[in-house]
């Protein structure tokens, strides 16, 4: 196997570490910290299942963006279900054989590519023309779009400007999943696209992209209205209770 | 009149462009050792405070889920940055909500996060300095807790959360702010946040009753203490003598004639609001709450009814059963607390109050929903009935009602401009700044309906109304108690014949 090969595999294997440990250990954390108080924004749902349909319009639809800013919605959600379409599609080197929905996606896959790129580039530009954006944004933000940004444009350069060699990236894949390492195409594009999909996935656990897990940890968005109802109470307020008696 | 310029209100709310700095010198009066004590804080700024500091930043970590989760998830997305009305009103950056969030959040990033502790400069993380304790102390005095910024955020951001953990760090290490600390002790000593001994109380419900005999010919009652009564009513202390506030009262006095139901006040709990949440401090919330649930016990009450208060309701609604529950000694047939709003209401759907409206017609009215009732809590058994319960109980009493238009009112509302501890005279500019917003809203459906009056269920909506109008060229009295709606034009059946006829 060459050096390169190995690099990436090695890559590959401590960024899924880093990548779902440290996931792990934060989704606990936030599952472990107890919420004291009934906080949610109100009008709540007063059921749980009404609260499961405020989650489920709050990350399919991005309800609360849509009534804030609908600027942001628009990039925001071409960005994420670009995205979600592109990864879906990217299911295909990781099956054999391919699922059938994972097939009829594909066409649509390709297309995805542009509207995530077109989100993510106004998702940028709103940090450079709208003066709030700006003084509220870090040089990680910038970071973090050129870092999303670059792997559109490598994944887009392997389709329309210098093709890999599939067969071998597939079985490049599934040997990274069957644990037996395959030689992996030595080409730039997918070098710098697979590079930079690994380092997101290493900033993954530390960086703001805990917003993917933490928002079904909002305490404000995932609590029922029924304070009166039910009484609802900490370990540690109760052990303040029982001190004082 | 005033040292500050007072805000334009032009036709629409302008989104200004943020400047740097312009309310940074805008900070409550400091706390003092006799009002840090009995709260169990530090009289003044311990020697280690910054390693106290990030201890106790640790310790709320832990303590609350909100704090830990919406420290690390913000991705500055901007939605917020607009809906704030100190930003609104004052331009400052920092009264944007995500930047008010990042003053505490750039700390927490240098001290618990991997990226903070070694790349601080490339996500913004700041050591805890003198300084960084001076912007706390302005800028989390310039956040009402009002959780507009919350509704808006797509991950339910709150930064009234952030405001309440950075206000008990604060206190932690003996930065206290006076106006809270202060009403606090009060509480303890006296009952109530005004410092109205019992026999002040007595007085004045006396001087109630008889002022409502005098103007109805009913004698209504007003009882403080009274044992063995059906109701415990707990009301905000600015009722029993501050204008519209103690026109409110009367209408809860008349309204419980009515349904014939007893009901009393207590001394003891002769305060709903509950400051102990503005400065996030659990333990003292607790004990304030905690007054209540004696206060039922030792007169014997079935049910606990809540007057016209904001921040109280959600103290009450939200976190009465928590703190000082279960109530498992009342009545199970009502919800406990009750608002008295949903009292009134639920009286009104019922057929047993009647009304003269026209006894309301020299006013055209609108409502302002107070922040904390619209979205920190609930009224009636249906989603929205904070929205609803008020509303139905003024037309049911007025002929005159204009809503102000939407983006202003119910989940959207805007805060007065003088909630979550903000209600004192030495930061007149950020009350007075911060009801940009709410008064430009007031003056579209006065020059488009020819509103004359607005009517809230706040104490602290009432008394910072009654203050800051004048700025925008309004009246004082222009800010009215639903429930002075209620007394104006509710029928009392035992009226006698000739008053009403005279009246009539």
């Amino acid at each position: 196997m060459s050096i390169v090969t190995t690099l990436y595999v090695v890559l590959f294997y401590a960024a899924t570490v880093i990548l779902v440990g440290g996931l792990v250990m934060r989704i606990k954390k936030y599952a472990q910290t107890p919420a004291p108080l009934k906080i949610p924004t109100m009008p709540a749902p007063l059921t749980e299942t009404g609260v499961a349909m405020r989650m489920f319009r709050e990350v399919a639809f991005f309800e609360s963006l849509f009534k804030s800013n609908k600027w942001i919605w628009i990039f925001g959600y071409l960005f994420h279900f670009g995205m979600l379409l592109v990864l879906l599609r990217h299911l295909r080197y990781f099956t054999e054989p391919v699922w059938f929905w994972v097939e009829w996606i594909q066409p649509f896959g390709k297309y995805a590519a542009f509207a995530m790129l077109a989100g993510l580039l106004g998702l940028w530009a709103r940090r450079f023309l709208v003066a709030r954006v700006r003084y509220i944004t870090t040089p990680s933000d910038h970071l973090m779009l050129a870092l999303l940004v670059g792997i559109v444009l490598s994944g887009l350069g392997m389709k329309y400007i210098a093709h890999t060699d599939i067969i071998s990236l597939k079985a490049f894949a599934l040997g990274l999943l069957h644990f037996s390492p395959q030689p992996l195409p030595e080409d730039a594009f997918l070098l710098v696209h697979l590079a930079l999909v690994a380092t997101l996935m290493i900033v993954f656990p530390i960086s703001k992209l805990l917003h993917a897990p933490g928002v079904f940890f909002s305490p404000t968005r995932n609590q029922v209205d029924n304070a009166r109802e039910k009484r609802h109470i900490a370990p540690w307020a109760q052990q303040l209770e029982a001190g004082e008696r | 009149m005033a040292d500050f310029d007072v805000p334009e209100i032009k036709e629409y709310i302008e989104v200004p462009e943020p400047r740097v700095g312009v309310t940074a010198h805008i900070a409550p009066f400091k706390s003092q050792e006799k009002f840090q004590e009995p709260l169990g804080f530090p009289g003044e700024l311990v020697d280690n405070w910054q390693e106290k500091a990030i201890e106790k930043m640790g310790d709320l970590l832990g303590k609350y889920r909100s704090l830990q989760v919406f420290l690390d998830i913000c991705v500055h997305c901007g939605a917020c940055t607009d809906k704030c009305h100190y930003f609104l009103g004052t331009e400052d950056a920092n009264n944007m909500p995500v930047a008010r969030q990042e003053l505490l959040r750039k700390v927490y990033r240098r001290y618990f996060t991997f990226a903070g502790k070694y790349f601080p400069k490339l996500v913004g993380a700041i050591d805890l300095t003198e300084d960084v304790l001076d912007q706390w102390y302005s800028y989390f005095h310039q956040c009402s807790q009002c959780r507009r910024c919350s509704v808006f955020c797509p991950y339910g951001i709150d930064t009234a959360e952030i405001s309440m953990a950075a206000r008990e760090i604060m206190d932690s290490v003996g930065v206290g702010q006076k106006y809270c600390n202060e009403i606090i002790g009060k509480v303890f000593v006296i009952g109530n946040n005004l410092g109205l001994p019992e026999p002040a109380l007595a007085d004045t419900l006396e001087g109630l009753e008889e002022e409502v005999e005098e103007d109805t010919g009913v004698k209504v009652r007003y009882p403080l203490d009274e044992k063995g009564a059906d109701i415990l009513l707990v009301t905000p202390s600015a009722d029993f003598f501050a204008e519209p506030h103690v026109d409110g009262l009367i209408g809860y006095g008349k309204v419980f004639h009515e349904a014939g139901v007893s009901w009393t006040l207590s001394s003891k709990a002769s305060e709903a609001a509950n400051f102990g949440m503005f400065i996030g401090s659990y333990e003292n919330m607790r004990r304030i709450a905690l007054r209540i649930r004696e206060a039922a016990l030792e007169l014997g009450v079935k049910r606990i009814v809540f007057g016209e208060c904001g921040h109280a309701w959600r103290v009450a609604y939200s976190f009465l059963n928590t703190l000082a529950g279960p109530f498992d000694f009342l009545d199970p047939n009502y919800p406990v607390p009750q608002h008295i709003c949903e009292f009134t209401y639920n009286l009104i759907q019922e057929g047993k109050l009647k009304f003269d409206k026209s006894e309301n017609d020299h006013m055209r009215l609108t409502f302002h929903d107070s922040c904390n009732v619209a979205r920190a809590s609930r009224m009636g058994n249906f989603e929205g009935g904070q929205f609803v319960i008020p509303r139905e109980v003024i037309k049911a009493c007025c002929n005159h009602y204009f809503d102000m238009e939407e983006d202003t009112t119910e989940e959207a509302t805007f805060c007065c401009g003088g909630g979550g501890g903000l209600l004192t005279d030495d930061i007149m500019e950020i009350r007075v700044k911060g009801a940009l917003p709410r008064m430009q809203a007031l003056k579209h459906v006065v020059e488009e309906n020819g509103v004359t009056h607005m009517a809230a269920i706040c104490a602290i909506c009432k008394s910072q109304f009654s203050k800051v109008m004048p700025y925008y060229g309004f009246t004082m009295d222009q800010i009215v108690s639903v429930h002075q709606l209620v007394s104006n034009a509710i029928i009392l059946s035992d009226a006698p014949a000739e008053q009403e006829a005279a009246e009539g």
